[in-house]
């Protein structure tokens, strides 16, 4: 597998962790991968919570606090872009 | 007045409760601290408001004010599990003793968590070692559980950010160093860490409370109090919903396990006095409905136990869903400390109402558990909204 045929198959991983872990929190509802969660009302004070704890449990990485920004927890898709950009960066460290 | 007893009446302990070595080490370093040093004065603490600074200081020798913060900072790296039985045994002798070390911890916490490099380098070492004492300023005249309407504000000027406003029941406030305080910024509730040192900071003791009367709490009042730039913990906007928000999430945790050692208390103060005190020529041990009280303090403070010990342990895994089970705990436990109290008071009758016996100041402590760090009625409502 080429370099960016394993950068996609990790992204795919991701977003499923991710998506497995709305769906236990949020009844069940199928939530696409590139769908506002804010827009859909999903998120509580207590699941922004639990969601950057989950995010940093689960992949390994430190939510800082110039990471607390609206859009890198709008969409799966930016959830698991944020984690792909924390982990380039530990690497690079 | 009466000595304390330490009888570890009906008290799952070690392996049995699940507790590694480790733990059941550091629970016994504590729990013999307190019935050396704590528990002895703790009435009398009470009766004059306030902690003894010798006290203090043995807390602060044995780095229990760092107790969970890391290493690197000087802490000393306890997992939630043993923090959590440090707020036991501590709460066990001296609810404000406990709530001093709860307050603090909670800033510490915040720090590590959103802190800069250099707030964290400025502020940590100092903490952890106890040489310096943190409050938590987030309640107002007008705001309690409405947290996010705080009216306290920071304005950005040339000279810097100034804080205007008021805080009111800040516990430790009367010997805090630093305050973590919750104001509105241009951009919405912000975190702030303010020296009560600071040019416009003026507290003011509050006594007489209804209990956890040692807690030395002060009201606290900012007159354009100008801040350092350096002063904002944590993103604009993002203070109650994170900064605060995690640090009062360590909070219901350690008044959960503060909970589970006063309601171990009334136990061990009962468990003793059933025995020794007779009526109708028999010891009130004997009587059908004092074992029935008994019998719900037992069972009560061992539940609320085990709820704190399974929200510790999935703490230590970093659970997501240790944020409910926290509240769960808390909500269980301050339940089971007040009824505890109540039933404690019921037992000892008209001696339970002096001065005599420690059960009229758990009493009084028991009622305040149920309204910090998220008061039962706001933990209901939250519990029932993120059930599955």
């Amino acid at each position: 597998m080429d370099a960016a045929s394993q950068a996609t198959a990790a992204r795919g991983e991701r977003v499923a962790r991710l998506k497995d872990f709305f769906a236990r929190n949020l009844r069940s509802y199928d939530l696409r991968e590139d769908e506002d969660i804010f827009k859909l009302g999903f998120v509580s004070s207590l699941f922004a919570l639990q969601l950057v704890e989950y995010v940093e449990s689960e992949f390994s990485i430190e939510v800082a606090d110039e990471d607390l920004d609206l859009a890198n927890f709008r969409t799966l898709a930016a959830i698991a872009s944020l984690v792909e950009r924390k982990h380039a960066q530990s690497r690079a460290a | 007045v009466a000595t304390p007893v330490y009888a570890a009446a009906h008290e799952e302990t070690g392996a049995r409760l699940g507790l590694t070595r480790l733990q059941e080490e550091r629970r016994a370093a504590v729990r013999a601290f307190v019935v050396q040093r704590v528990a002895p004065g703790a009435d009398a603490w009470d009766r004059d408001q306030r902690l003894p600074p010798d006290v203090i200081a043995a807390v602060a020798e044995r780095g229990w004010f760092g107790a969970g913060l890391g290493e690197e900072w000087g802490g000393l790296g306890w997992d939630a599990v043993s923090s959590g039985l440090l707020h036991e045994e501590l709460g066990r002798g001296c609810a404000s003793l406990r709530s001093l070390l709860t307050v603090h911890a909670m800033v510490c916490h915040a720090i590590a968590r959103w802190g800069t490099g250099e707030q964290r380098a400025r502020w940590l070492p100092r903490l952890a070692a106890g040489e310096l004492l943190c409050g938590f300023a987030l309640t107002e005249s007008a705001v309690g559980s409405d947290a996010k309407s705080v009216a306290t504000t920071v304005t950005e000027t040339p000279a810097g950010p100034v804080l205007a406003g008021e805080k009111r029941w800040v516990t430790g406030g009367q010997i805090a160093d630093v305050l973590l305080v919750l104001a509105r910024s241009g951009a919405g509730p912000t975190a702030y860490l303010v020296e009560t040192d600071r040019e416009g900071v003026e507290r003011t003791p509050v006594r007489d409370l209804l209990g956890m009367r040692a807690s030395m709490a002060a009201d606290y009042r900012f007159a354009s109090c100008v801040l350092d730039g350096a002063a904002r913990l944590g993103r604009e906007a993002f203070g109650f919903s994170h900064v605060f928000a995690h640090a009062l999430d360590l909070g219901r945790y350690t008044v959960a396990w503060g909970c589970v050692g006063l309601g171990q208390a009334c136990l061990d103060a009962c468990s003793t006095y059933v025995r020794e005190r007779e009526q109708f020529g028999a010891p009130l041990m004997e009587h059908p409905l004092v074992q029935a009280l008994v019998t719900d303090m037992i069972v009560g403070v061992q539940a609320a136990r085990l709820l704190c010990l399974s929200a510790g342990q999935q703490r230590d895994r970093r659970d997501p869903g240790a944020l409910v089970k926290t509240m769960m705990a808390k909500y269980l436990a301050s339940k089971v400390a007040a009824r505890s109290a109540s039933d404690a008071v019921q037992i000892h009758g008209a001696n339970g109402c002096g001065p005599a016996y420690p059960v009229q100041r758990h009493y009084r402590d028991a009622k305040i558990l149920e309204i910090i760090e998220g008061s039962s009625q706001i933990l209901q409502m939250v519990i029932a909204r993120h059930s599955g």
